[in-house]
Protein backbone atom coordinates (compact mmCIF):
# COMPACT_ATOMS: atom_id res chain seq x y z
CA UNK A 1 0.00 0.00 0.00
CA UNK A 2 2.95 2.31 0.86
CA UNK A 3 4.84 1.29 -1.77
CA UNK A 4 1.46 2.21 -3.78
CA UNK A 5 1.41 5.42 -2.76
CA UNK A 6 4.70 6.39 -3.23
CA UNK A 7 4.35 4.75 -6.54
CA UNK A 8 1.65 7.05 -7.39
CA UNK A 9 3.16 10.54 -5.89
CA UNK A 10 5.95 9.33 -8.49
CA UNK A 11 3.73 9.08 -11.43
CA UNK A 12 2.40 11.91 -10.59
CA UNK A 13 5.16 14.13 -9.96
CA UNK A 14 6.86 12.67 -13.20
CA UNK A 15 3.91 13.64 -15.06
CA UNK A 16 3.20 17.65 -13.75
CA UNK A 17 6.61 18.37 -14.62
CA UNK A 18 6.16 16.33 -18.48
CA UNK A 19 2.34 16.70 -19.30
CA UNK A 20 -0.91 17.17 -18.82
CA UNK A 21 -2.14 13.92 -18.19
CA UNK A 22 -2.14 12.46 -15.24
CA UNK A 23 -2.16 8.73 -14.06
CA UNK A 24 -3.64 7.53 -10.79
CA UNK A 25 -3.71 3.69 -9.04
CA UNK A 26 -1.41 2.20 -11.79
CA UNK A 27 -1.05 -1.86 -11.66
CA UNK A 28 -0.36 -4.81 -13.40
CA UNK A 29 -2.23 -8.35 -12.91
CA UNK A 30 0.53 -10.72 -11.48
CA UNK A 31 1.30 -13.34 -13.91
CA UNK A 32 2.20 -17.59 -13.04
CA UNK A 33 5.57 -18.62 -14.35
CA UNK A 34 5.57 -18.93 -18.41
CA UNK A 35 2.67 -16.98 -18.67
CA UNK A 36 3.64 -14.79 -21.59
CA UNK A 37 0.93 -11.87 -21.30
CA UNK A 38 -1.21 -9.97 -18.90
CA UNK A 39 -2.54 -6.52 -18.49
CA UNK A 40 -2.17 -2.78 -16.85
CA UNK A 41 -4.47 -1.11 -15.59
CA UNK A 42 -5.32 2.90 -14.35
CA UNK A 43 -6.95 6.08 -14.32
CA UNK A 44 -6.04 8.73 -16.74
CA UNK A 45 -7.08 12.45 -16.74
CA UNK A 46 -6.50 15.40 -18.47
CA UNK A 47 -8.03 19.07 -18.28
CA UNK A 48 -7.50 19.69 -21.72
CA UNK A 49 -8.94 16.69 -24.31
CA UNK A 50 -6.00 14.63 -24.75
CA UNK A 51 -5.40 10.42 -25.97
CA UNK A 52 -3.09 7.77 -25.21
CA UNK A 53 -1.14 6.75 -28.28
CA UNK A 54 1.12 4.05 -27.02
CA UNK A 55 3.00 2.37 -24.50
CA UNK A 56 5.73 0.30 -23.66
CA UNK A 57 7.79 -1.43 -20.88
CA UNK A 58 10.92 -3.16 -20.31
CA UNK A 59 9.51 -5.95 -19.03
CA UNK A 60 7.77 -6.75 -21.97
CA UNK A 61 8.91 -7.37 -25.61
CA UNK A 62 5.41 -5.78 -27.19
CA UNK A 63 3.12 -3.26 -25.53
CA UNK A 64 -0.07 -2.59 -27.29
CA UNK A 65 -3.46 -1.16 -26.37
CA UNK A 66 -6.70 -3.13 -26.58
CA UNK A 67 -10.32 -3.05 -25.78
CA UNK A 68 -12.11 -5.31 -24.48
CA UNK A 69 -15.92 -5.65 -25.25
CA UNK A 70 -18.45 -8.22 -24.43
CA UNK A 71 -21.26 -8.95 -27.01
CA UNK A 72 -23.82 -11.85 -27.15
CA UNK A 73 -22.05 -13.26 -24.03
CA UNK A 74 -18.57 -13.39 -26.55
CA UNK A 75 -15.41 -11.86 -25.18
CA UNK A 76 -13.57 -9.78 -27.55
CA UNK A 77 -10.79 -8.27 -27.69
CA UNK A 78 -8.45 -6.24 -30.42
CA UNK A 79 -6.08 -4.15 -30.82
CA UNK A 80 -7.45 0.54 -30.68
CA UNK A 81 -4.82 2.83 -32.08
CA UNK A 82 -5.59 5.19 -29.26
CA UNK A 83 -7.21 5.69 -25.77
CA UNK A 84 -9.15 8.93 -25.87
CA UNK A 85 -8.57 11.19 -22.61
CA UNK A 86 -11.69 13.65 -22.44
CA UNK A 87 -10.95 17.12 -20.78
CA UNK A 88 -12.10 16.67 -17.25
CA UNK A 89 -13.65 13.08 -17.43
CA UNK A 90 -10.86 11.32 -18.33
CA UNK A 91 -10.97 7.49 -18.93
CA UNK A 92 -10.00 4.46 -16.56
CA UNK A 93 -8.49 1.41 -18.14
CA UNK A 94 -9.55 -1.26 -16.19
CA UNK A 95 -11.29 -5.00 -16.41
CA UNK A 96 -14.31 -4.82 -18.74
CA UNK A 97 -12.97 -2.01 -20.77
CA UNK A 98 -9.21 -0.52 -21.83
CA UNK A 99 -6.24 -2.19 -20.88
CA UNK A 100 -2.31 -1.94 -22.08
CA UNK A 101 -1.53 -5.25 -23.03
CA UNK A 102 1.99 -6.20 -21.63
CA UNK A 103 3.11 -9.38 -23.82
CA UNK A 104 6.37 -11.98 -24.57
CA UNK A 105 6.61 -11.13 -20.96
CA UNK A 106 10.55 -11.42 -19.87
CA UNK A 107 10.03 -12.44 -16.43
CA UNK A 108 7.14 -13.38 -14.56
CA UNK A 109 4.85 -10.44 -12.96
CA UNK A 110 5.22 -11.03 -8.82
CA UNK A 111 3.22 -9.67 -6.47
CA UNK A 112 4.01 -6.20 -4.93
CA UNK A 113 6.96 -5.37 -7.84
CA UNK A 114 6.85 -2.30 -9.60
CA UNK A 115 6.56 -2.31 -13.14
CA UNK A 116 8.15 0.79 -15.00
CA UNK A 117 5.50 1.83 -17.73
CA UNK A 118 6.24 5.01 -20.60
CA UNK A 119 3.08 6.58 -22.20
CA UNK A 120 2.91 8.37 -24.87
CA UNK A 121 0.49 11.12 -25.08
CA UNK A 122 -1.23 13.47 -27.49
CA UNK A 123 -2.55 16.62 -27.11
CA UNK A 124 -5.13 18.01 -29.80
CA UNK A 125 -2.58 20.38 -31.30
CA UNK A 126 -0.81 16.57 -32.10
CA UNK A 127 1.67 17.14 -29.77
CA UNK A 128 3.30 14.18 -27.84
CA UNK A 129 4.61 13.60 -24.62
CA UNK A 130 5.88 10.66 -22.37
CA UNK A 131 4.44 9.82 -19.08
CA UNK A 132 6.46 7.71 -16.48
CA UNK A 133 4.53 5.33 -14.69
CA UNK A 134 5.31 3.13 -11.85
CA UNK A 135 2.88 0.58 -11.94
CA UNK A 136 2.19 -2.40 -8.79
CA UNK A 137 1.97 -5.72 -9.09
CA UNK A 138 -1.71 -6.61 -7.90
CA UNK A 139 -2.36 -10.03 -7.32
CA UNK A 140 -3.86 -12.73 -10.40
CA UNK A 141 -6.94 -12.72 -8.16
CA UNK A 142 -7.20 -9.16 -7.44
CA UNK A 143 -10.86 -7.97 -8.24
CA UNK A 144 -12.23 -6.19 -11.17
CA UNK A 145 -12.29 -2.95 -10.06
CA UNK A 146 -9.72 -0.68 -10.11
CA UNK A 147 -8.36 1.82 -7.08
CA UNK A 148 -11.10 4.03 -5.71
CA UNK A 149 -12.52 7.54 -7.80
CA UNK A 150 -11.62 10.00 -4.77
CA UNK A 151 -7.99 10.85 -2.62
CA UNK A 152 -4.45 9.22 -3.43
CA UNK A 153 -5.02 5.94 -1.01
CA UNK A 154 -6.33 2.05 -2.48
CA UNK A 155 -9.14 0.30 -0.47
CA UNK A 156 -8.60 -3.43 -0.55
CA UNK B 1 -25.69 -22.54 13.78
CA UNK B 2 -23.42 -19.98 13.41
CA UNK B 3 -24.98 -16.53 11.92
CA UNK B 4 -23.46 -17.23 8.30
CA UNK B 5 -25.18 -20.95 8.26
CA UNK B 6 -28.09 -19.81 9.27
CA UNK B 7 -28.53 -17.16 6.72
CA UNK B 8 -27.76 -19.55 4.27
CA UNK B 9 -30.14 -21.54 5.45
CA UNK B 10 -32.96 -18.58 5.49
CA UNK B 11 -31.77 -17.14 1.74
CA UNK B 12 -32.21 -21.16 0.79
CA UNK B 13 -35.80 -20.92 2.96
CA UNK B 14 -36.21 -17.76 0.99
CA UNK B 15 -35.47 -19.12 -2.65
CA UNK B 16 -38.28 -22.07 -2.01
CA UNK B 17 -40.53 -19.64 -0.68
CA UNK B 18 -40.44 -17.11 -4.34
CA UNK B 19 -40.34 -20.82 -6.46
CA UNK B 20 -43.96 -20.92 -5.33
CA UNK B 21 -46.07 -23.15 -3.04
CA UNK B 22 -46.58 -25.91 -5.19
CA UNK B 23 -43.17 -26.93 -4.76
CA UNK B 24 -42.01 -25.58 -8.91
CA UNK B 25 -38.95 -25.25 -9.73
CA UNK B 26 -36.97 -22.36 -7.76
CA UNK B 27 -36.88 -19.53 -10.47
CA UNK B 28 -32.77 -19.51 -11.26
CA UNK B 29 -30.62 -16.49 -12.47
CA UNK B 30 -29.25 -18.10 -15.33
CA UNK B 31 -30.42 -19.71 -18.17
CA UNK B 32 -32.18 -23.54 -17.32
CA UNK B 33 -30.49 -25.85 -19.71
CA UNK B 34 -32.22 -29.03 -18.07
CA UNK B 35 -32.73 -31.37 -20.65
CA UNK B 36 -30.44 -29.86 -23.30
CA UNK B 37 -29.39 -32.31 -25.63
CA UNK B 38 -26.37 -30.82 -26.25
CA UNK B 39 -23.07 -29.89 -23.47
CA UNK B 40 -23.61 -33.75 -22.32
CA UNK B 41 -19.54 -34.93 -21.58
CA UNK B 42 -16.31 -34.04 -22.01
CA UNK B 43 -12.96 -35.84 -22.43
CA UNK B 44 -9.83 -33.32 -21.98
CA UNK B 45 -6.27 -34.10 -20.55
CA UNK B 46 -5.80 -32.62 -16.90
CA UNK B 47 -2.34 -31.17 -16.20
CA UNK B 48 -0.61 -34.85 -15.08
CA UNK B 49 -1.69 -35.86 -18.89
CA UNK B 50 -4.59 -38.01 -17.28
CA UNK B 51 -8.14 -37.77 -19.20
CA UNK B 52 -10.71 -36.88 -17.73
CA UNK B 53 -14.57 -36.81 -18.10
CA UNK B 54 -17.75 -35.47 -16.38
CA UNK B 55 -18.13 -39.03 -14.76
CA UNK B 56 -14.90 -38.32 -12.87
CA UNK B 57 -17.24 -35.69 -10.64
CA UNK B 58 -20.19 -37.24 -9.78
CA UNK B 59 -21.38 -36.00 -6.97
CA UNK B 60 -19.96 -32.92 -7.50
CA UNK B 61 -21.83 -29.60 -9.03
CA UNK B 62 -18.91 -28.42 -11.73
CA UNK B 63 -19.08 -25.17 -12.59
CA UNK B 64 -16.81 -25.67 -16.57
CA UNK B 65 -15.50 -22.14 -18.68
CA UNK B 66 -13.87 -21.87 -21.24
CA UNK B 67 -11.35 -19.24 -21.30
CA UNK B 68 -7.33 -18.75 -22.25
CA UNK B 69 -4.32 -17.78 -19.11
CA UNK B 70 -3.05 -14.69 -21.52
CA UNK B 71 -6.69 -12.88 -21.20
CA UNK B 72 -6.08 -10.22 -18.99
CA UNK B 73 -9.26 -9.70 -18.12
CA UNK B 74 -12.25 -11.85 -18.70
CA UNK B 75 -11.04 -14.72 -17.29
CA UNK B 76 -9.16 -13.64 -14.52
CA UNK B 77 -12.31 -12.44 -13.70
CA UNK B 78 -14.03 -15.46 -14.76
CA UNK B 79 -11.88 -17.50 -11.95
CA UNK B 80 -12.40 -14.90 -9.07
CA UNK B 81 -15.87 -15.32 -9.35
CA UNK B 82 -16.03 -18.74 -9.26
CA UNK B 83 -13.80 -18.59 -6.29
CA UNK B 84 -15.92 -16.10 -4.23
CA UNK B 85 -18.93 -18.57 -5.21
CA UNK B 86 -17.46 -21.50 -3.51
CA UNK B 87 -16.73 -19.11 -0.42
CA UNK B 88 -20.48 -17.73 -0.52
CA UNK B 89 -21.33 -21.67 -0.41
CA UNK B 90 -19.37 -22.31 2.97
CA UNK B 91 -19.13 -26.22 3.76
CA UNK B 92 -21.32 -26.89 0.62
CA UNK B 93 -18.40 -25.27 -1.31
CA UNK B 94 -16.39 -28.31 -1.00
CA UNK B 95 -19.39 -29.98 -3.23
CA UNK B 96 -18.67 -27.98 -6.07
CA UNK B 97 -15.55 -28.24 -8.88
CA UNK B 98 -14.41 -25.03 -11.36
CA UNK B 99 -13.10 -26.19 -14.31
CA UNK B 100 -11.29 -23.93 -16.74
CA UNK B 101 -10.75 -25.08 -20.34
CA UNK B 102 -8.21 -23.65 -22.55
CA UNK B 103 -9.67 -22.45 -26.12
CA UNK B 104 -5.65 -21.75 -26.63
CA UNK B 105 -3.71 -25.21 -26.52
CA UNK B 106 -1.10 -23.49 -28.60
CA UNK B 107 -0.35 -21.54 -25.54
CA UNK B 108 -1.55 -23.20 -22.85
CA UNK B 109 0.47 -25.63 -21.61
CA UNK B 110 -0.60 -28.24 -18.97
CA UNK B 111 2.08 -26.94 -16.67
CA UNK B 112 0.90 -23.36 -17.44
CA UNK B 113 -3.02 -24.52 -16.97
CA UNK B 114 -1.90 -26.06 -13.62
CA UNK B 115 0.09 -22.60 -12.45
CA UNK B 116 -3.01 -20.31 -13.84
CA UNK B 117 -5.79 -21.88 -12.03
CA UNK B 118 -4.11 -22.74 -8.95
CA UNK B 119 -3.40 -19.41 -8.29
CA UNK B 120 -6.87 -18.73 -7.80
CA UNK B 121 -7.85 -21.87 -5.96
CA UNK B 122 -5.70 -24.55 -5.42
CA UNK B 123 -8.81 -27.10 -6.03
CA UNK B 124 -9.69 -25.09 -9.24
CA UNK B 125 -8.83 -28.08 -12.41
CA UNK B 126 -7.69 -26.72 -15.98
CA UNK B 127 -7.92 -28.82 -18.68
CA UNK B 128 -6.98 -29.15 -22.31
CA UNK B 129 -6.85 -30.78 -25.52
CA UNK B 130 -5.27 -30.97 -28.81
CA UNK B 131 -6.50 -28.59 -31.36
CA UNK B 132 -8.83 -31.24 -32.57
CA UNK B 133 -10.10 -32.10 -29.23
CA UNK B 134 -10.84 -28.53 -28.22
CA UNK B 135 -12.94 -27.94 -31.50
CA UNK B 136 -14.89 -31.08 -30.53
CA UNK B 137 -15.68 -29.91 -27.17
CA UNK B 138 -16.19 -26.56 -27.80
CA UNK B 139 -19.02 -27.82 -30.61
CA UNK B 140 -20.42 -29.82 -28.26
CA UNK B 141 -20.60 -27.03 -25.79
CA UNK B 142 -21.73 -24.45 -28.52
CA UNK B 143 -18.84 -22.16 -27.29
CA UNK B 144 -17.74 -20.07 -29.93
CA UNK B 145 -13.92 -19.18 -30.04
CA UNK B 146 -11.75 -17.74 -32.85
CA UNK B 147 -8.22 -16.39 -32.45
CA UNK B 148 -7.78 -13.35 -33.86
CA UNK B 149 -4.12 -11.41 -35.30
CA UNK B 150 -4.21 -8.32 -35.54
CA UNK B 151 -1.23 -6.62 -33.56
CA UNK B 152 1.97 -8.17 -32.64
CA UNK B 153 0.15 -11.61 -30.94
CA UNK B 154 -3.26 -12.81 -31.56
CA UNK B 155 -5.85 -12.77 -28.74
CA UNK B 156 -9.16 -15.01 -28.47
CA UNK B 157 -12.34 -14.22 -28.93
CA UNK B 158 -14.81 -16.69 -26.95
CA UNK B 159 -18.14 -17.36 -25.38
CA UNK B 160 -18.00 -16.03 -21.64
CA UNK B 161 -20.66 -18.48 -20.28
CA UNK B 162 -20.33 -20.58 -17.36
CA UNK B 163 -22.10 -24.02 -17.66
CA UNK B 164 -23.19 -25.60 -14.44
CA UNK B 165 -23.86 -29.57 -14.39
CA UNK B 166 -25.55 -30.99 -10.98
CA UNK B 167 -24.43 -34.15 -8.54
CA UNK B 168 -25.66 -36.52 -11.17
CA UNK B 169 -23.73 -34.91 -14.71
CA UNK B 170 -26.74 -33.34 -15.85
CA UNK B 171 -26.04 -29.61 -17.61
CA UNK B 172 -28.61 -27.66 -15.33
CA UNK B 173 -27.83 -24.03 -16.22
CA UNK B 174 -25.89 -21.22 -18.35
CA UNK B 175 -24.81 -18.33 -15.96
CA UNK B 176 -23.30 -14.93 -18.11
CA UNK B 177 -20.32 -13.11 -17.34
CA UNK B 178 -22.22 -10.10 -16.05
CA UNK B 179 -23.97 -12.06 -13.39
CA UNK B 180 -22.72 -11.84 -9.61
CA UNK B 181 -20.93 -14.20 -7.04
CA UNK B 182 -24.28 -14.11 -5.24
CA UNK B 183 -26.28 -15.00 -8.41
CA UNK B 184 -24.03 -17.65 -8.97
CA UNK B 185 -23.89 -19.23 -5.28
CA UNK B 186 -28.02 -18.64 -5.10
CA UNK B 187 -27.98 -21.43 -7.95
CA UNK B 188 -25.88 -23.81 -7.15
CA UNK B 189 -27.43 -23.36 -3.17
CA UNK B 190 -31.12 -24.23 -5.26
CA UNK B 191 -29.65 -27.16 -7.23
CA UNK B 192 -28.35 -28.58 -3.82
CA UNK B 193 -31.59 -27.98 -1.97
CA UNK B 194 -33.63 -29.96 -5.37
CA UNK B 195 -31.59 -32.91 -5.00
CA UNK B 196 -31.46 -32.93 -1.18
Amino acid sequence: MKRTLIASLFALAATSALAQVTVKDPWVRATVPHQSATGAFMQLSSPADAKLVSASSPVAGVTELHVMKMEKEIMKMRPVTSIAIPAGKGTELKPGGYHVMLMNLKQQMKEGDTVPITLVVEGKDGKRETVEVKATVRPINAPATGGDHGGMHMKH
Amino acid sequence: MTPLRSLCALAAALCVALAGCDGSAPNFNGTDLTGADWGRDFSLQDPDGRTRTLADFRGKYVLLFFGYTQCPDVCPTALVRAKETKDLLGADGQRVQVIFVTVDPERDTPELMRDYTAAFDPSFLGLRADAEGTKRVAKEFKVFYEKVHEGASYTVNHSALTYVFDAQGRLRLALKHTQTAEEYAADLRALMKQSS
